[in-house]
């Protein structure tokens, strides 16, 4: 198991702000860590010290191995990094561009040639390669940054809100580029847009006021939601005076509440425990009609917000 | 340093001159203002010598006002749209990319100067000057403007903004041409030493290009300039090292 990003209590301070404070994580190969927070929490300024463009106030950031303070040359070389708003030299055109990136990145001959085009190829830009940067449309300047962070195939990638201001063809593109590439690289995406938690991830880190406040899988960051495991709930002709102190009744069941949007109750489990099948038999043994029943998953948008703004109030 | 590296850097900048107007737009008003000093300020004919001295006399003064126009984008341009960000996060070194970018502003004013041989062409025409003392002009004009250049460079590490990079160079380019002025000397003698006057002026650019414009190629003027670029280019990697990601 080998660990390709290792962060040890790392830390910036900006005079008396502490932008990142004791950040600690790391990331092994195949893994897509996703890197959540609300605007403001120190996910950019972390990227900056793991890609070597910040010097960190304390802490140690290895990347393959290597020491960003001591040998940030080797880290510079194993990664590859999408700035945020991906920044390019906008009277340059894509082609050549990517050809400087290709040099710098100490490739030639034929290997350049190659690693130009599969660049291109895959983040799908072939057909622009020979207009103005800056002519481009937002979506594909972001994919030119893409491209330029992938040109090399490096074994670290560091992607600053990879998704941000394109359309949901354009996002559901850039997400598949990068689940063809997790399996032999280590990645990090930062995002805001909590959907990409399961359309990318396989971990995730959340971070408010520069300090992690969850770190584990999707699965384990929705069952954080109080809707974790509820039950939604459609009865046919029965009247819900007779449906509800019967849901209470049930030892399995801590709360009912009725649905906002249509008819029907949503039952929280004891405990966050699974309890469809078993709420679906009482319901039947009972001689009810089920019209629905399906369990909801958990809200990210929830959990989100009670893990960021919970901090804010503690550090206040 | 990795001198592959460096070459890229400066290939990548010097073609970034020439994908706008702004370097023809340039090395036009460079020849144009040449062109004009030489005959009309200079008297090029009325003084009936053959020699260049009235072309390179005027060389610090246009420097002053048109090396800044050069140098301010070096590092505000990069600072401004964030693409600073990408060229520290290549594996490149700072000191690689001061010199890269410094060496291609140099490679483009080399040229500018160069496309006045029309100059040397006619005063070889017109009588049969001293070559020597000619290329010593050239070369210390050249050596003159990487100092200007060194400067610029600096300071447009300093600000986001080309305007501010802009005005700053051209007044410390000012201050260490006027240094070596006689009207701002004589002002100085009345009440300074002499000593304090003759180190303030062996600061001046003036001071040290004038004897190479003579033809006189002292090594003490080379070794000066050859100071001025790399104290300021050290200083512009310090500059960078403290403030790029403000």
């Amino acid at each position: 198991m080998t660990l390709r990003i290792e962060i040890d209590d790392l830390a910036k301070y900006f005079g008396e702000i502490k932008a990142v404070d004791g950040v600690s994580f790391s990331v092994k190969k195949g893994e897509v860590l996703g890197f959540l927070g609300p605007n403001g929490a120190g996910k950019s300024t972390t990227m900056k010290m793991i890609t070597g463009f910040l010097a960190p106030t304390r802490g140690t950031v290895r990347v393959c191995g290597h020491d960003v303070l001591t040998d940030p040359i080797s880290v510079k070389a194993s990664l590859g990094y999408l700035p945020e708003g991906a920044p390019a030299y906008a009277d340059m055109t894509p082609d050549s561009f990517l050809r400087f990136i290709a040099d710098i990145r100490g490739l030639s001959g034929a290997d350049k040639k190659q690693a130009v085009d599969s660049a291109a190829e895959r983040a799908r830009i072939k057909h622009v390669m020979f207009q103005p940067i800056e002519t481009l449309s937002k979506g594909y300047k972001r994919r030119v940054g893409l491209a330029q962070s992938i040109l090399h195939n490096p074994p670290v990638l560091i992607l600053d809100e990879p998704t941000d201001g394109l359309d949901p063809n354009q996002k559901h593109e850039v997400r598949t580029l990068i689940n063809e590439m997790a399996h032999d690289k280590a990645i990090i995406i930062s995002t805001h847009i909590l959907e990409e938690v399961n359309a990318l991830c396989t971990r995730n880190v959340v971070i408010a006021n520069g300090k992690v406040r969850f770190d584990g899988t999707p699965h384990e960051l929705e069952s954080m939601s109080r809707y974790h495991n509820a039950v939604c709930l459609n009865i046919a002709n029965v009247a819900d005076t007779d449906v509800v102190p019967f849901l209470h009744s049930l030892d399995f069941v801590s709360g009912v509440e009725p649905l906002t949007s249509n008819r029907g109750f949503r039952v929280y489990p004891t405990q966050g425990k699974h309890i469809t099948a078993e709420l679906s038999q009482v319901i039947r043994d009972h001689g009810w009609q089920v019209d629905s029943l399906y369990a909801e998953n958990g809200r990210l948008d929830e959990v989100f917000r009670s893990i960021t703004l919970n901090s804010t109030q503690g550090e206040v | 340093m990795n001198m592959i590296t460096i070459w890229f850097i400066m290939k990548r900048e010097l073609n970034g001159y020439f994908a706008t107007p702004v370097a023809y737009v340039f090395i036009i008003i460079f020849l144009l203002l040449t062109g004009f000093s030489t005959f009309y300020l200079g008297n090029f004919f009325e003084r009936g010598e053959a020699d260049l001295y009235p072309f390179f006399s005027i060389h610090p003064w246009l420097y002053v006002l048109l090396i800044p126009a050069i140098s301010m984008r070096l590092w505000s341009e990069e600072r401004k749209n964030g693409s600073i960000e990408l060229l520290m996060t290549l594996p490149v070194s700072v000191q690689e990319a001061v010199l890269g970018k410094f060496l291609a502003a140099w490679a483009f004013t080399g040229l500018a100067l160069l496309l006045n041989f029309p100059l040397w062409i006619t005063v070889n025409y017109l009588g049969s000057p001293d070559n020597g003392v000619i290329f010593a002009g050239f070369l210390g004009s050249l050596l003159m403007a990487g100092g200007f250049l060194a400067i610029g460079s600096c300071i447009s590490a300093t600000t986001k903004n080309q305007v501010i990079s802009f005005v700053l160079s051209l007044i410390v380019s000012l201050v260490f041409v006027l240094s070596g002025y006689g009207i701002v000397l004589d002002f100085f003698s009345s009440w300074a030493p002499a000593t304090l006057i003759n180190a303030v002026s062996s600061f001046s650019f003036l001071t040290h290009f004038d004897a190479i414009s003579k033809g006189v190629i002292d090594m003490r003027d080379m070794f000066y300039f050859a100071s001025v670029i790399i104290i300021w280019l050290f200083a512009n990697a310090i500059v960078i090292n403290a403030r790029k990601a403000d």
